[in-house]
């Protein structure tokens, strides 16, 4: 219990931006129109790519020695690159289809 | 000196996501959106991996950022490649596919911190450290089973009891879990298990649930991942992935619950996932009891639709399907300079996704004013004179309205019925993606178009220049 409890409180400030998020989140996708859910789910596919940092940290501080961590970390690398670039590259090519009808 | 920098850029970061998000949701400034949340992830990548210190001020070391760009010029490589090459019609599930990655990086990085930083008695950070792994895994492997289903390799299986297997395996998953951050020791070999479970729920959760759900579960599984990403901002204390992965996550939910709204299905209904299974055994219902169809040829359907003052185009998966869109817009085009009023009734989840049919009429150039959304739609049926459905069925099934036993009923739909004639274009006489009988091919008003949808449009095309 007090483990959970200093737990709580030495992450206090990262629990303000987690419920200040959730309602953020709520709140700036809740006009959008059903013509952008496919484009703004693949958008948001890639912003949740954003793990990718931590694979970052996870590789950078491995140990020479540490095999396995070096292994996945170099896997999670990859994947989380897939994640970000493939999901920001799809979002653009769905969006620049409605951009190029806007010209006409 | 150099981490204040990076909080700073994490800053900037979190700002781009929230900029992004907020312009993604409006048709004029969406691009740019996309663009700038792009830009803020570059920076944020780029910024941990030159100016990252941990606790005793050391930098990655050099072979390590070698390797790094290594792994990260590979999935660059390959994410380009693959998001170039997708065809407009299998983006769904290119979107499940980089999701799952998404989830398995989240996964993985569980792993190493598990092994890495074993910490006995900081049930806070061993908990979050295990959360990530499990909604990792289960989005990575949730994800692929949903990959599959959307491509066609894998098909809807639901075994007896499903749904108290799947609340079962959760139950001592979560179980397995509270176990692993209360022990003393690390233990490699329960956390291979946990991991094993995990990847199996993602596959049972996924693999009974079928037909109009599945964008229902994408969205699911999207929200899922951002969980799972913001669980690793919270072991690493980064502000730029819990934000990120927060905004997702909620966001992500709301989506989802729109979805279910459109289908007037609850979430909970989709999460246990009685839709698949119940839904082949009501197939059966009054096959013989509907009556006869008739089928149109395509010279007398051209006729109909080159003399009708109003054409309402019901665009579905089968369009999809066989890349009609253009052909569609085309046929749109010829009737439009014979003065017919041509414009295009949106489910809101008709294909695959939301705003799927959107997308692919955006690739064929069709003028926004012509999408009309399933309301206005609904209020037009009544003056329009011909309606072609295109590979569409469980969108413009009455039976949502009329049939209380079908698993579809309440579902709002596409009142094509009121309209004066309905063209039915489809393949063959099989079910919708949900698997359930359509009345509305028995009505008296309705006529069958059959076979490819490209092919039919094409002939009729040329019929229609003909008249």
């Amino acid at each position: 219990m007090e483990q959970l409890i200093n737990f709580l409180s030495s992450n206090m400030g990262m629990i303000y931006i987690l419920i200040l998020s959730v309602f953020l989140g709520i709140e700036v996708i809740a006009n959008v129109p059903s013509v952008l859910h496919t484009p703004l789910m693949s958008g948001a596919n890639a912003i949740h790519g954003v793990v990718i940092i931590g694979a970052i940290i996870v590789m950078g501080q491995a140990e020479p020695d540490n095999y396995l961590a070096l292994t996945l970390g170099f896997l999670a690398v990859i994947l989380g690159t897939l994640n970000v670039v493939g999901g920001f590259v799809v979002t653009d090519r769905m969006l620049e289809l409605f951009k190029k009808k806007k010209k006409q | 000196m150099e981490n204040q920098i990076l909080q700073i850029i994490y800053l900037i970061g979190s700002l781009t996501f929230i900029i992004g998000l907020k312009r993604l949701s409006h048709p004029d400034t969406a691009r740019r959106g996309n663009l700038i949340a792009a830009f803020g992830m570059t920076i944020a990548i780029a910024g941990t991996i030159f100016l990252y210190r941990n606790d005793s001020g050391e930098s990655f070391s050099s072979t390590n950022i070698i390797l790094i760009f290594v792994a990260l010029l590979i999935g660059t490589i390959l994410g380009v490649l693959g998001a170039k090459k997708v065809k407009m019609t299998a983006m769904p599930q290119m979107v499940s596919l980089f999701n799952g990655m998404g989830g398995a990086c989240a996964a993985i990085i569980s792993v190493i911190e598990y092994q890495h930083h074993f910490a006995p008695g900081q049930y806070g950070y061993m908990g979050t450290v295990l959360a990530g792994l499990l909604i990792g895994s289960i989005s990575f492997s949730g994800s692929m089973i949903a990959f599959g289903k959307l491509n066609g390799n894998i098909n809807d299986k639901t075994i007896p009891g499903q749904s108290i297997i799947n609340l079962l395996l959760l139950a001592v998953l979560i179980g397995t879990g509270a176990y692993l951050t209360t022990m003393q020791e690390p233990s490699m070999l329960l956390l291979g298990i946990l991991t094993a479970g995990c990847l199996l729920y993602g596959i049972f959760f996924v693999m009974p649930i079928g037909g109009a759900d599945m964008p229902v579960v994408i969205s699911l599984l999207n929200s899922f991942t951002g969980v799972a990403a913001a669980l690793g901002g919270f072991i690493y204390h980064n502000q730029v992935m819990l934000t990120g992965g927060i905004l997702v996550g909620s966001a992500g939910t709301i989506l989802t619950i729109l979805m279910c709204k459109a289908m007037n299905r609850s979430l909970l209904n989709v999460i246990i996932g009685s839709f698949g299974g119940g839904a082949s055994g009501t197939a059966a219902i009054g096959n013989s009891a509907m009556g006869t169809i008739k089928e149109i040829s395509v010279t007398d359907a051209a006729v109909l639709l080159s003399y009708s003052k109003k054409v309402m185009i019901v665009p579905g998966y089968g369009l999809a399907v066989a890349q009609a869109q253009h052909a569609c817009h085309e046929l749109e085009n010829l009737l439009e300079e014979k003065g017919v009023e041509v414009k295009y009734a949106i489910h809101p989840v008709a294909g695959r996704m939301p705003g799927h049919m959107n997308v692919l009429l955006a690739e064929a150039d069709v003028p926004y004013p012509k999408l009309m959304e399933m309301e206005d739609a609904n209020n037009e049926f009544n003056s329009t004179d011909a309606v072609i459905v295109i590979g569409a069925n469980d969108v413009v099934n009455p039976a949502a309205k009329k049939n209380p036993q079908s698993p579809i009923y309440g579902m709002p739909i596409l009142e094509v019925e009121y309209a004066q004639n309905v063209i039915v274009m489809k393949r063959g006489m099989a079910a919708g993606y949900a698997g359930i009988e359509n009345e509305l091919f028995y009505e008296p008003k309705t006529r069958m178009l059959f076979g490819d949808a490209k092919a039919t449009l094409q002939k009729l095309i040329t019929e229609v220049k003909a008249n």
